[in-house]
């Protein structure tokens, strides 16, 4: 009994509050910027170390939706033009806003009158993982632990599809997993939500290439939030998905 | 063995002109004389060159550190071989698999099914006709779940047979998850698939990035700085503590021992922060590259921040484990629910905690050091084990391979001196051309195992993955019989495996 109580005054008071200003530690790789300063001449290093073909050049710019965070850019620069600051707020509800430059705008999300009435109080997802490597799906189930508790913002996952406002895939899509994630969404009642969750997910990250994958479900389906990151971090999603239900809190 | 088989060692690159090229069935003898002898196959694989296909096969030798290796030639017309899984079931996933990717079968294999419906297979069953085990009387029904499952999880397919509410038999269907990992390997030049692999599984990526790595500094010759080596144990071992930690919460949440769920949930948090003050991302990537690590630690780090956690940690981790061991309503619970027997663990070659909850002795940190373990090998002391092999064992086994690990992180950090280096430079120029290397790392579940072959000019002829849950998805269905269903979901947690490293 003794150690019960000790246990349950250990624990304290774990909620992380202003989840919006959180200060992450600094060595975290969220938000890359871009220097404005010239690259060397013909200079490729970079294009040729990512691992998911997320960096275009002359300006040079980087795709949140197929980069994976790794330090590999940023490490063989020679112009040390890229570094990646501790800036989690990534989301973006359109796919062209997830691309940065040194003059790019920081990608927003934009507060949706018609899903903020739908869903502003209570939305319920059903979460796809179709061919994830379980990143993203350990940072989904860190929402609901005490840290996070996704659950006081009305946002929770859901067991079954039939009670789901929305989908929630991670994963770049396998074709062994394609029938079923169609077979899930189709199960969700409208109206109904699709969110994108890490680089696999947006665009296939490290896996793009393989032929074992069967993307077409996002040509056929359009997605209402994009959120970045290798995993992205449970803060990522959380106020990702708050600024599209435009929720108030501080 | 020594006329049939070449030695090697833990990252050791050996010319595959060394290896032994044995007729077929030679081949099959050799590996069933190693069987008997109490060896362990640690891999098993073929590699396609024109219509031939060379086929290796790696063996463990645990009582001096040693890895044997072997090989035969299956020429155009020859695509069977006389199946040695009704003999030694440990290997019978190998053989399917051997099946599946390059058409070689197996005579006589008792249960030939497919392994995970690899993209480019060579038998033409879909995810639809997976040929699951029937079973028939009057009282007998069948409950199939997923792919989709109630929770965030990877899919996958389990068929029960039960009669009333207990499991005669579970069979797992997997394959959902196959992404083409083993090929996308050799679309790219070597030494730059860091990233690949740390997604072969998300919970594993120290583990994979570090066997891959080894890999490359075997095939290059490159050894790494002493302070890499050390930075990688702990990164290594933050890995599998926060794993432990985060599976103990949620065995703690599926027998609704509530303080469990939310204890051990937020002790996580605090060790996979202490992962990206190390690396910069919560599941350590980024930090392991081929020569070394990418980042340092500072003193801050040193003296205070990890001392701090791994003290407060391990204090409040003791608090709740002594809470969860001495609840009336936990251990009752756990106790004689899936078993797997010494016996039947041994058979079936299940690997890594698995193994050693159910009493064997089995450890890549022990048996085949490596980095940083074979200074700290003699101080490990002997590895934990149970004997039970039940949900209780597996649990009791988390928490001291979790305290195992601190302590491990505590000396590392002894030995982190002041050498300032991190990484030695690899480069492709250094790749020994027409080589393998076996590259073993003991992640949380197991051993990871990542066999690389060269070609004459230093390209990837075969990447070949092994992630622990290939062994020990056979475990959990043969943990399941005769047990209640709803005690599905309680075995489950307690093995925790991997979808996305068993399907590549």
């Amino acid at each position: 009994m003794l150690n019960a109580l000790k246990v349950r005054w250990a624990q304290g008071y774990q909620t992380v509050d202003h989840i919006r200003q959180v200060e992450l530690n600094q060595r975290f790789r969220g938000l890359p910027v871009i220097e404005s300063r010239a690259c060397p001449e013909d200079c490729q290093a970079c294009v040729e170390v990512c691992p998911s073909q997320a960096i275009q050049l002359s300006p040079v710019r980087i795709d949140l939706g197929k980069c994976i965070f790794c330090p590999d850019c940023s490490k063989v620069c020679p112009a040390e033009k890229i570094h990646f600051t501790p800036d989690y707020h990534l989301s973006c509800n359109e796919r062209e806003g997830l691309v940065v430059g040194s003059q790019t705008q920081h990608p927003a999300v934009k507060t949706e009158e018609r899903i903020k009435q739908i869903f502003g109080r209570s939305l319920k997802l059903r979460s796809v993982s179709a061919g994830g490597c379980n990143g993203c799906e350990m940072e989904l189930n860190a929402l609901a632990n005490v840290n996070f508790d996704m659950g006081r913002f009305g946002i929770e996952f859901t067991a079954s599809p039939r009670h789901a406002d929305g989908l929630v895939l991670t994963g770049p899509i396998s074709e062994n997993m394609a029938p079923a994630l169609q077979a899930t969404f189709d199960a969700i009642p409208s109206p109904k939500i699709v969110i994108a969750v890490g680089a696999c997910g947006i665009s296939g990250g490290v896996f793009a290439a393989s032929p074992a994958l069967d993307r077409r479900f996002l040509e056929k389906i359009p997605v209402d939030l994009y959120i970045p990151g290798c995993p992205p971090h449970p803060l990522t999603f959380l106020n990702g998905l708050l600024d599209l239900l435009g929720k108030k809190y501080s | 063995m020594k006329q049939h088989w070449l030695q090697t060692g833990n990252g050791k690159a050996v010319s595959c002109k060394q290896i032994p090229s044995l007729p077929s069935l030679e081949f099959n003898s050799a590996l069933a004389e190693a069987l008997e002898n109490k060896k362990r196959v640690v891999s098993w694989f073929g590699m396609e060159s024109g219509s031939d296909i060379r086929v290796f096969a790696v063996c463990s030798d645990t009582s001096h550190s040693a890895l044997w290796v072997t090989a035969t030639m299956f020429e155009a017309e020859q695509r069977s071989f006389p199946s040695l899984a009704s003999r030694f079931p440990a290997v019978h996933l190998f053989e399917c698999e051997l099946y599946e990717q390059h058409g070689l079968l197996p005579e006589n294999h008792p249960w030939l099914k497919p392994v995970r419906f690899e993209h480019g297979r060579k038998h033409s069953l879909g995810m639809h006709d997976y040929p699951f085990f029937p079973m028939d009387g009057a009282e007998v029904h069948e409950v199939g779940v997923g792919p989709v499952h109630a929770g965030v999880i990877e899919p996958g397919h389990f068929r029960f047979q039960c009669h009333g509410e207990t499991v005669f038999h579970l069979e797992i269907q997997l394959g959902y998850q196959h992404r083409g990992l083993e090929s996308l390997f050799l679309q790219k030049p070597l030494l730059r698939q860091a990233a690949l692999a740390e997604s072969i599984t998300g919970d594993t990526s120290i583990g994979h990035v570090w066997a891959y790595a080894q890999a490359m500094e075997g095939l290059t010759g490159v050894t790494p700085p002493e302070r890499a080596q050390w930075l990688r144990v702990i990164a290594l071992e933050l890995e599998r503590l926060a794993m432990h930690i985060g599976d103990l919460g949620a065995l703690s949440g599926d027998i609704a021992f509530l303080p469990g769920l939310s204890v051990y949930g937020r002790l996580r948090t605090e060790v996979i922060n202490t992962s990206m003050a190390l690396s910069g991302s919560r599941f350590g990537r980024g930090l392991i590259r081929p020569g070394g690590v990418v980042y340092d630690v500072d003193s801050q780090f040193l003296a205070e921040y990890l001392p701090r956690m791994l003290t407060h940690v391990e204090k409040d981790m003791d608090g709740i484990n002594e809470m969860l061991i001495e609840s009336p309503s936990v251990i009752p619970r756990l106790e004689h629910t899936g078993l797997l027997s010494t016996a039947v663990a041994s058979e079936i070659g299940v690997v890594g905690f698995v193994a050693r909850s159910s009493g064997i002795a089995m450890d890549s940190r022990h048996d085949h050091p490596y980095g940083g373990y074979v200074f700290l090998k003699s101080r490990m002391g002997a590895i934990p084990t149970f004997r039970w092999g039940d949900v209780e064992a597996r649990t009791k086994l988390r928490i001291a391979e979790a305290k195992q690990s601190i302590q491990l992180i505590w000396l590392s950090l002894i030995h982190l001196n002041d050498q300032s280096s991190i990484s030695m430079p690899c480069t492709t120029d250094q790749i020994q051309p027409d080589s393998l290397v076996v590259s073993m790392v003991e992640g949380w579940r197991g051993e990871v195992v990542h066999c690389v072959v060269t070609g004459p000019n230093r390209e990837t002829l075969r990447y070949k993955i092994k992630d622990p849950s290939f062994h020990n998805w056979f475990g959990l269905a043969q943990a399941l019989r005769n047990n209640g269903i709803s005690d599905f979901p309680l075995c489950n947690k307690s093995f925790n495996l991997s979808y996305s490293g068993f399907d590549l």
